[in-house]
């Protein structure tokens, strides 16, 4: 009667998968119209660092071959993405801290669907953000070099890799148990991949042995990636190997978050 | 779709469960009937919250097995979901949604379709005494709404079996009494329930049986009369006639109980171990040695006596917390 009927076959658990991640990202989503204060600082820390940089450093950094603002944008882009990510992990931590885990793990519902939902949600936020830095960007003099549809495809690309990363951080948020420790735990976990890349700075002012990490770590691949389509160059091999990247996160992390998930209690 | 309920509505035999080298469960045997409430009760730490959990699937048993509604739940933990309502310590609600909202999505997540969340959720806010407030954020809601809504969300699927974790710790009194009036009728509908608590009273309130747990055992179980007769003892008052008579009325009433001195050189106190049946051979003992009484006081044994022979501490004096869970 009042007891839901089991899921039936692989059929039944994929559709119940789907509806129970649907369900937690609607919710998610919710939730973050109802902190409108949040939603802001999201936007403003972004806009803050294209000033920063596009104003106050920005003099001081040559770039040979580009002007400074579009050697700059596709790295604030990754940037805000990856920062992006770190939500995904405070959001989950709040909830392991607050008893919603052992709520949610308590229901017959997917065993995925808490950290699909989650991040799914949060892809739907940095897609917002990620419109502001377009905005933004324009504003500032930043210019599209290509075609608009490999500007897109940037912009894809970066939202893909984004959401790989915060499969990430999911494990950070599952594994401290309140938003301020997942904070603390994931900046030193972002900073060196985010500064000590092709983000901000070309990589050839850097120390050898620097700039042998910032070449192959995945941050400046993408950077470097969204770079090419948006300015032009030969894209296939950054544009590959971020995928792979992205990709390989996801397959590893996103099992890992999903195992951890399983075992959370408060 | 409810099949037969079983007899027994909870089974669990010799659970064990270990984080490091703390024994958070030393071999738990419990047995809930269908249709009646179980109150674990036991001080903080004593492994009532990580019994609560391995029962309700959230933490798996490292020796021992556990049966729910009928169902096993290491075999069919999605089985025993199905049939469950837990409410934890906290009340584990979005603060963020309306209470409306909350009730929905638990709704969903329990996959019932739309329209039946939607109309199941709006009943329980008016059952809870919170239709009114069921459009605004959680955020605006007081701890005893809070808890309210954690409960109702807990019932969104009507669940024949219901666990509740110390659900009034924290509460004031009105809340409390409030919450306790829903249990019951809860109960009064059928639903078997288990309920861990570190108030005596609670137990004694809601409780058919009651399990005492302490260092990971259950170390008593039976009715809150029985562990009152068993453990408690009665202490009983003689207030003597003639102040000369006080040494003969010790003298007598040494064979019955355990004679304890007092202020007062007229008041004789006697602790019976047997409990109120030693009471007619106390007087029996007085009328023996010739002792003439003006006043007689009985007083019962109340849980914390109970409690504090069994542990040799009060419910609520130790404050250990609960073993940090997190599986590594």
């Amino acid at each position: 009667m009042s007891i839901a009927a089991p899921a039936r076959g692989w059929n039944g658990s994929l559709r119940w998968a789907v509806s129970d991640a649907l369900t937690i990202t609607w919710r998610n989503l919710l939730g973050i119209t109802r902190i409108p204060e949040l939603v802001v600082f999201s936007f403003v820390q972004p806009v803050m660092f294209v000033l920063l940089f596009r104003y106050v450093f920005g003099g001081a950094i040559n770039v040979p071959g580009a002007s400074y603002v579009d050697f700059l944008m596709p790295g604030i882009f990754v940037q805000t993405v990856m920062f992006g990510g770190v939500q995904t992990g405070i959001g989950l931590a709040e909830d392991l801290n607050k008893g919603l885990i052992e709520r949610f793990r308590s229901l017959p519902m997917a065993r995925s669907a808490v950290l699909a939902g989650r991040t799914l949600a949060d892809v739907v936020r940095n897609v917002f953000v990620v419109i502001i830095m377009i905005v933004v960007g324009f504003a500032v003099g930043f210019r599209v070099h290509t075609s608009w549809w490999q500007f897109v495809f940037a912009m894809l690309l970066l939202i893909f890799v984004g959401y790989a990363f915060s499969w990430v951080m999911a494990i950070v948020g599952l594994s401290v148990g309140n938003a301020e420790s997942a904070q603390a735990a994931a900046f030193p976990l972002i900073f060196p991949f985010v500064f000590a890349s092709s983000a901000f700075v070309p990589t050839q002012t850097m120390p050898s042995w620097l700039a042998a990490f910032a070449n192959h770590q995945p941050v400046s691949y993408t950077v470097d990636a969204v770079r090419d389509l948006v300015l032009g160059g030969p894209t296939a091999t950054d544009v590959w190997v971020t995928i792979a990247y992205a990709a390989g996160m996801l397959a590893i992390f996103g099992p890992l978050a999903v195992r951890r998930y399983r075992r959370a209690v408060s | 779709m409810l099949a037969a309920m079983p007899d027994v509505s909870i089974r669990a035999e010799g659970l064990v469960k270990h984080f490091g080298s703390v024994h958070a469960l030393d071999g738990v045997d419990l047995e809930v009937a269908t249709g009646t409430v179980l109150g674990l009760l036991g001080p903080n730490g004593a492994g009532k919250t990580t019994c609560v959990r391995i029962l309700t699937t959230l933490l798996r048993p490292d020796a021992g097995r556990a049966e729910v509604a009928g169902v096993d739940v290491a075999h069919d933990p999605d089985g025993v979901r199905r049939r469950i309502g837990l409410a934890g310590q906290y009340a584990a609600v979005d603060e963020n949604l309306t209470g409306l909202e909350n009730l929905f999505m638990v709704g969903r997540l329990n996959h019932l379709p739309k329209d039946v969340s939607r109309r199941r959720a709006a009943e329980l806010l008016a059952r809870f005494d919170l239709a009114d407030a069921g459009d605004r954020t959680v955020k605006t809601y007081s701890g005893g709404m809070r808890r309210r809504l954690d409960l109702a969300a807990a019932l969104v699927n009507n669940p024949p079996v219901l666990f509740l974790d110390e659900p009034t710790t924290g509460l004031d009194p009105r809340s409390r009494t409030s919450l306790w009036g829903v249990i019951d009728d809860l109960v009064a509908e059928g639903t078997t329930l288990l309920l861990t608590t570190q108030y005596l009273e609670e137990a004694d309130r809601l409780a058919d049986r009651i399990a005492v747990v302490d260092h990971g055992r259950v170390i008593a179980e039976g009715t809150a009369t029985e562990l009152k007769a068993d453990y408690g003892s009665t202490v009983v008052e003689i207030e003597i006639a003639r102040l000369r008579d006080a040494g003969k009325a010790r003298r007598a009433l040494a064979a019955v109980g355990h004679v304890r001195d007092g202020n007062d050189r007229r008041k004789v106190r006697v602790t019976l171990e047997e409990g109120a049946r030693g009471l007619v051979e106390v007087v029996r003992a007085l009328d023996g040695a010739d002792v003439q009484v003006t006043d007689l006081d009985v007083h019962e044994p109340s849980l914390d006596d109970v409690f504090l022979s069994l542990t040799g501490r009060t419910a609520t004096d130790e404050e250990e917390t609960e073993p940090e869970a997190k599986a590594s």
